[in-house]
């Protein structure tokens, strides 16, 4: 047994520990974790050296609730409307990641038109979580105005949702197995109402924004990143991207169909904070795109796949059909049972890469089901991010990865 | 197609690039190997862990997506340090698994190798008790630094202790 680790307190964050020498000029600054730019409860400790930025350590866990220990003691099907608390601003990425890692332990096809309409909804999705991003990005750096322009489009697509689930933010609409219920028969004809006039209100935030002088000063240039240092430590998503590294998981590996559909993946080599404003504003143009597609080409069929084992019967069959009312009622009793194994299976959420390690010992409840969520592992990287520049530039960095506290603490 | 079998599975996937430089550099670190629901799973022994996650990122994995650990409680080897490494090139994945005992529940960090490591160990040290030999602050992430115990392992109640 080697030498164990030296364990440091918190507090000592806030002393200079005496083996770096005296710090006679900086000056350590608590940020958060009630500060309004910090998206949450994030706190960070920041040794300055007058405005110049030393250090920044991200102190975290003040959102945790247990998540993965609570999943352990419910039935597979109990755990989707968990996931959705996990990234509360990307629900439907978190059900469909959770989803199709239990589907790839049971080994069960999906039908194509539940494939697609996740597609969809996805997309939907991922525009809705950039909207959040932009406005709340562009309030803190100070331009409050483009807050109000984002969350006007962000309500219809909440509209949708609730359209859909039932539900505006928490919507669990996807199941182990499909779909829970067939969307509404206007549903299609509100989205593509909605996608046609998306494009010119991306226009109206880009004018708003890219031409500022302002905004412009405040983000070029600012939080350089480098592709290795990227891959170093893990970051996923628009700042690798940003980072001129060429990965997007819904192009490079595929999951639920999206093989079919045509997009470009935005790449920047500007490696700053401007790059990744620009890459998620593109990002939100190709994503009508592919929402558009899937309009298109929405295929017919059933939502749920024919595994009774699984999925819950309709309503109409349980009132005239023996079978399914058994079905019915031992799955929600007694849960299905998942064949042993282990399954890790990634996702392309709005932050990066999201995925689902779910392990299972052959019982009606998952043995593990752990998160990799992406803020996580891109908190890494704020202090090479922030290393060396003014405490001002902290909040755009911040703002450019785009952190939701929910998935980090989980 | 599922192998569960060791030498069927290296056999299968002799010119993966993964399990080739292991054979060759760390023969004896590869104790078993798993090729289930289109996914390769490799156990490590663990005290080579470092070595191997080296040898893996020399043959193309680069990216290190995630590090936990499951507690298997009361079987032993009790804890599996468990890691999903990413080639973005090749694009495909490798999963290497480190039985850990709890007789001695430490392994080495590859925080030396990866320091996206640092966060996902230090979560996995809080969380279910496993120490990182060279973790440059391997202090709890989640819970407060009084906490007792360590709440993903299995004998911890799922509603705490009161």
């Amino acid at each position: 047994m080697g030498d164990l680790p030296q364990f440091v307190a918190t507090s000592s964050l806030l002393e200079p520990r005496p083996e770096e020498g005296p710090k006679d000029k900086t000056m350590v600054l608590n940020m958060g974790p009630q500060h309004p730019s910090t998206h949450g409860v994030l706190r960070l400790v920041i040794e300055i050296d007058g405005e110049t930025v030393l250090k920044v350590v991200p102190d975290i866990g003040y959102l945790h609730t247990g998540i993965e220990k609570t999943c352990e003691a419910k039935f597979y099907q109990q755990v989707v409307p968990m996931t959705d608390r996990i990234d509360y601003l990307s629900p439907m990425t978190n059900n469909l990641c959770y989803c199709l890692a239990v589907e790839k332990l049971l080994e069960i096809e999906i039908p194509e038109r539940a494939q697609w309409i996740r597609v969809l909804l996805n997309e939907l999705t991922r525009l809705n979580s950039h909207l959040v991003w932009l406005g709340t990005h562009a309030m803190d750096i100070g331009a409050l105005t483009v807050f109000l322009y984002c969350f006007r489009e962000r309500e219809e697509i909440l509209r949708i949702f609730e359209a859909v689930s039932g539900q505006r933010m928490m919507t669990s609409y996807f199941r182990v197995g499909g779909l829970a219920l067939e969307p509404p028969l206007d549903l299609f004809a509100w989205i593509q109402k909605f996608i046609k006039i998306m494009p010119e209100k991306i226009d109206e935030y880009q004018n708003l924004l890219t031409g500022n002088p302002i905004w412009m000063g405040r983000l070029k240039g600012v939080g350089h990143l480098s592709a290795e240092d990227a891959i170093a430590l893990g970051v996923t998503g628009p700042p690798l991207r940003a980072s001129g590294v060429d990965w997007d998981l819904r192009r490079d590996m595929p999951y639920s169909s999206y093989e079919k559909f045509q997009f470009k993946v935005p790449v920047s080599n500007d490696c700053d904070v401007w790059a990744r404003y620009i890459i998620r504003i593109e990002e939100m143009r190709e994503s009508v795109k592919i929402c558009q597609q899937a309009l298109d080409g929405m295929p017919e069929g059933d939502i749920k796949a024919n595994a009774p084992k699984v999925v819950l019967p309709d309503r109409e069959k349980m009132k005239t059909q023996m079978e399914s009312l058994i079905y019915h009622f031992k799955i929600v009793t007694e849960g299905f049972t998942v064949p042993a194994g282990q399954v890790y299976q990634a996702v392309e959420s709005p932050r990066g890469e999201m995925g689902y390690y779910v392990v299972s010992d052959g019982t009606a409840k998952p043995y593990r089901v752990h998160m990799r969520n992406p803020s996580f592992a891109t908190l890494q990287a704020l202090q090479t991010m922030c290393e060396g520049r003014l405490i001002a530039d902290v909040v755009a960095v911040i703002g450019s990865i785009d952190i939701v506290l929910g998935e980090i603490d989980r | 197609m599922t192998l569960l079998d060791k030498d069927a599975v290296l056999k299968a996937h002799a010119q993966n690039r993964a399990v080739a430089s292991l054979q060759t550099s760390l023969p004896d670190a590869i104790l078993d190997a798993v090729f289930d629901r289109s996914e390769f799973t490799l156990t490590i022994a663990k005290d080579q862990i470092r070595a191997a996650a080296s040898v893996v990122q020399q043959a193309g994995y680069n990216f290190l997506e995630d590090v936990t650990c499951v507690d298997w409680y009361p079987s032993e080897p009790r804890f599996h340090v468990v890691y999903h490494i990413l080639s973005h090139n090749l694009k495909e994945r490798i999963r290497l698994v480190a039985p850990v005992a709890s007789i001695d529940s430490s392994i080495d960090s590859i925080t030396p190798i990866w320091p996206s490591a640092n966060f996902y160990e230090r979560e996995v040290w809080d969380l279910f008790g496993v120490r990182f030999h060279g973790h440059p602050n391997l202090r709890r992430i989640m819970m407060p630094d009084e906490w007792p115990g360590h709440p993903l392992r299995k004998d911890y109640p799922v509603e705490g202790y009161r």
